[in-house]
């Protein structure tokens, strides 16, 4: 019957998302299946390395216990995860994830591999980029809160504990929105909510003695069946020249040239 | 009168030491550290042979021996840039089963052809077997994907390899000897301050430390005047040079070609020439590159426009119509030989690879050289740091035997006998002299003659002011075959940190507008092949101040080479920062 308890356990689940590297030039392949990834330069995805960073941090206000970084893909993702690592994540799980499954992975197989790891691991939150730079989807943190039940609290650019809730900030069209959500909770990363540490040497080193667990989504009971089908990928038209146009009078007649007006 | 404001561009530490900046005042300075037998600066070629022989060597011997490389590129692979046309002899003696381990070796050279351009012509040039040019037994590869595949030999056999890791600094034991490196610092802003992310680089102590930072790499800039390595050879000279990758139409692709030429667009004054190499890949791929010497004297000549515009010629067009460009890329390479090899070995460490330079110019091979250099001093350093009896008078012992080795190997056979072929360009014949040398005194010699040709000073020296020359007229690109820098630059996937102190550093920052500015237009406007130099209106607009694109950086060195003030250092910037080739 004493004061104190066991320490209650705050553990977070960070998806990490291997994407090609955004200052490199993205070429269609031949076939226009597809971009071309092979032999391309690739890294954690931008919004998912400032999850890990919220994650570290909250760690570092001792909110956080556990930092559980997670992967799905083809052997490579671990690289992310080591990067995670090396960031302070204190473990990672590569859901494996081979090739030809991984080019028809979408959020919503993703979003059921992280609700059942988190119930699996018994998160307290879990926080993922908002979006990732390949696809643009912006629905994992979404549709894992729905799987869950979960209250959600997207586009973070502020995160503060109060109690059993958190305080979030979101960045949303018409300017700043603060909501309450209660734990467990899902949360989804802005680009002004933090600015990510870097992977020093020193913890890069360390890194490679944390563990990195790897599982496969049956493990989990998750069908990764495809559900979309890319029917074709191609590049945005060549831009045309512009013309300049001396007056008026220009404007009018080209205007009439092109169609555009009687 | 307004007063003349002095121009305040450069804010890297090496330039504004933080000992004395009231803003790092309480910032705690201490780095970690982690000891090691071997440290080999720089990931390439040359780099990874020294490691993986070191294993090898270790392993034979049952011996615990710690190595550790450091790469300042993202990737392995990610800062190579090379033609390339590879001879294996240095490969089959590093890894003799590289085939059945899958080394990507794939084109052999079936064809070899050169010729000389005139601005409408060709003229095509016998290859006799023997002379350099002559690639019988050699393959066409994609020296990124090479040196990738050496990386991951190297990490089985036990190297930690750690890309994204710049040496930024060398490091001395008290009594001089080198103690190891010293990662770069991250986190600080642009303005040279520390931002909440500042975080020391870390020190990697080793017994020896071999340095293999390619050519004219930054630290060994240093090293050769901490330790005099260079009081007894010539300066090094150097060219710049260009590589596409091209998707050509399957009708002009000749898997294992591989085409060279001299002359146009370049007048016998300016050395350089072109190559074109077809791998046998899946793909129809095309290397094409271009070459020029950095001892060029027009300040308005624009190496980039010259590749640009060689490619429109009524001969070589006919390869690339139709095709798509995909990679882009340059890299300053050496053009000194023989002449230009430094002392190798100093108390703590050595040379390896492109660094102190071991390019067979006339044959444009370094790649073969380069690895046997790195196995050399591997067998050296191992050697040395294993004797029963340590004869060294300073902390860290000197691999001196390394000297002895490449000295008593083929490589310096090599270097040496075609040691003359480059400098007999350096007279009214220019170019020609040095076609006419191979044609004659070193198809009878070989080297053997026993006159040694001097380069004639370092390649910065030989610009004429802007004022004694032409501008030259380039066309426009017709974005077909030819293309506009930014475009290019845009295809390296190049990329730094914006917030960070540039890494082009002026020793001086008002030298470019008094002097190259003035006397030379900015050369480093038409010579950098990223775009990083511009000179723009001051926002009075009274005057021009000197723009330093960092971000546009492909790490090539040409700026370093070619300022004609020598005032650019070029430092590493933060890791990971720089070009993103994919087998390039």
């Amino acid at each position: 019957m004493g004061v104190l308890g066991p320490k209650m356990a705050f553990r977070v689940l960070v998806g990490c998302k291997r994407v090609i590297d955004y200052a490199v030039k993205v070429r269609v392949k031949p076939d226009k299946t597809g971009v071309v990834t092979d032999g391309v330069k690739h890294s954690l995805n931008p919004f998912d390395e400032i999850a890990i960073e919220e994650a570290v941090r909250l760690k570092e206000k001792k909110i956080a216990t556990e930092i559980v970084a997670v992967s799905c893909g083809p052997p490579k993702c671990q690289e992310v995860l080591r990067t995670a690592l090396a960031m302070g994540a204190d473990r990672g799980i590569h859901i494996e994830v081979p090739d030809e499954e991984y080019a028809s992975l979408q959020p919503i197989h993703v979003s059921k591999i992280l609700a059942k790891l988190a119930a699996q691991e018994e998160a307290s939150m879990i926080i993922v980029g908002k979006q990732a730079i390949d696809d643009d989807c912006n629905q994992t943190a979404q549709m894992t809160a729905a799987f869950l039940d979960w209250p959600q609290a997207t586009f973070a650019s502020k995160i503060e504990k109060t109690n059993g809730d958190l305080l979030v900030t979101r960045e949303v069209d018409g300017g700043l929105e603060t909501i309450k959500v209660k734990l467990p909770a899902v949360l989804s990363t802005d680009l002004r909510l933090n600015e990510p540490r870097y992977a020093t040497l020193p913890n890069i080193m360390k890194a490679k003695k944390k563990k990195i667990d790897k599982k496969k989504p049956a493990d989990l009971g998750v069908d990764i069946t495809q559900h979309v089908e890319v029917l074709k990928v191609e590049e945005p038209p060549v831009r045309q020249a512009g013309v300049i146009i001396e007056n008026a009078e220009q404007l009018v007649s080209k205007l009439r040239e092109a169609g555009h007006i009687q | 009168m307004s007063e003349k404001l002095p121009a305040k561009i450069t804010t890297h530490y090496s330039v504004i030491p933080r000992d004395k900046d009231p803003r790092w005042k309480d910032v705690d300075m201490e780095r970690v550290s982690d000891e090691f037998d071997a440290v080999i600066v720089g990931g390439g070629p040359a780099g990874m042979s020294a490691a993986i022989r070191l294993k090898q060597l270790a392993n034979d011997a049952g011996k615990e021996f710690r190595v550790c490389l450091v790469e300042k590129a993202a990737e392995i692979g990610g800062h190579i840039l090379s033609g390339n046309v590879f001879q294996p002899n240095s490969l089959n003696e590093l890894i003799p089963d590289w085939k059945e381990k899958g080394a990507p070796l794939h084109t052999p050279v079936k064809e070899d052809k050169f010729s000389v351009l005139t601005e409408t012509g060709r003229i095509p040039v016998p290859v006799i077997p023997g002379l350099p040019m002559s690639n019988h037994g050699n393959y066409v590869i994609r020296l990124g994907n090479l040196v990738q595949w050496l990386g991951e030999q190297a990490e089985e056999l036990g190297v930690e390899i750690y890309p994204g890791s710049p040496a930024a600094e060398v490091l001395f034991h008290e009594d001089g000897s080198v103690k190891g490196i010293a990662t770069a610092d991250v986190g600080i802003a642009k303005d040279g301050s520390p931002k909440e992310t500042f975080e020391r680089g870390m020190e990697l102590h080793a017994g020896i430390t071999m340095f293999a930072e390619g050519c004219h790499g930054h630290l060994g800039k240093q090293l050769y005047k901490t330790f005099n390595l260079r009081a007894n050879c010539q300066p090094q000279t150097y060219a710049i040079g260009f590589k596409e990758l091209w998707e050509v139409e399957p009708s002009r692709h000749r898997p294992g070609l591989v085409e060279h030429s001299l002359g146009w667009p370049l007048d016998r004054f300016t050395y350089g020439g072109s190559f074109i190499y077809h791998l046998d890949e899946g793909a129809p791929l095309v290397a094409v590159g271009f070459v020029v010497g950095l001892d060029y004297k027009n300040p308005y000549l624009s190496p980039f426009k010259e590749f640009q515009r060689y490619k429109t010629h009524p001969y070589i067009r006919q390869t690339f119509e139709g095709g798509t460009r995909l990679s882009y890329g340059a890299r300053a390479l050496n053009e000194g030989g023989f002449q230009s090899i430094p002392k190798l070995t100093f108390p703590g460490g050595c040379l390896i690879g492109c660094l102190p330079g071991f390019v067979n110019v006339p044959k444009i091979k370094g790649t073969h050289t380069a690895m046997k250099s790195g196995m050399l001093a591997a067998e050296s350093v191992f050697e040395t740091l294993n004797q029963e009896n340590t004869q060294s008078n300073t902390i860290a012992p000197e691999p001196s035997s390394y000297q002895e080795l490449i000295q008593n190997s083929w490589v310096w056979q090599e270097m040496k006998s075609v040691r003359n072929i480059r400098p007999a360009a350096h007279n009214f014949l220019g170019i020609w002299g040095s076609i006419l040398y191979t044609g004659t005194i070193y198809f009878l010699f070989r080297g053997k003659e026993p006159w040694t040709l001097n380069h004639g000073g370092i390649d910065s020296s030989h610009l004429k002011p802007a004022a004694e020359c032409k501008p030259i007229e380039y066309p426009k690109p017709d974005n077909k075959l030819s293309f506009d820098l930014l475009s290019s630059v845009a295809l390296t996937g190049t990329n730094h940190d914006h917030d960070q102190p540039a890494h082009l550093t002026l020793l001086d920052d008002s030298k470019p507008v008094e002097h190259n500015l003035a006397v030379f237009d900015g050369p480093e406007q038409h010579f950098c092949p990223a775009g990083v130099y511009e000179y723009v209106p001051t926002e009075d607009g009274k005057g021009m101040r000197l723009q330093i694109n960092a971000q546009n950086c492909i790490h090539c060195k040409t700026c370093d080479i070619k300022d004609p003030s020598q005032n650019i250092n070029w430092v590493c910037p933060e890791g990971g920062g720089g070009p993103a080739y994919s087998g390039m």
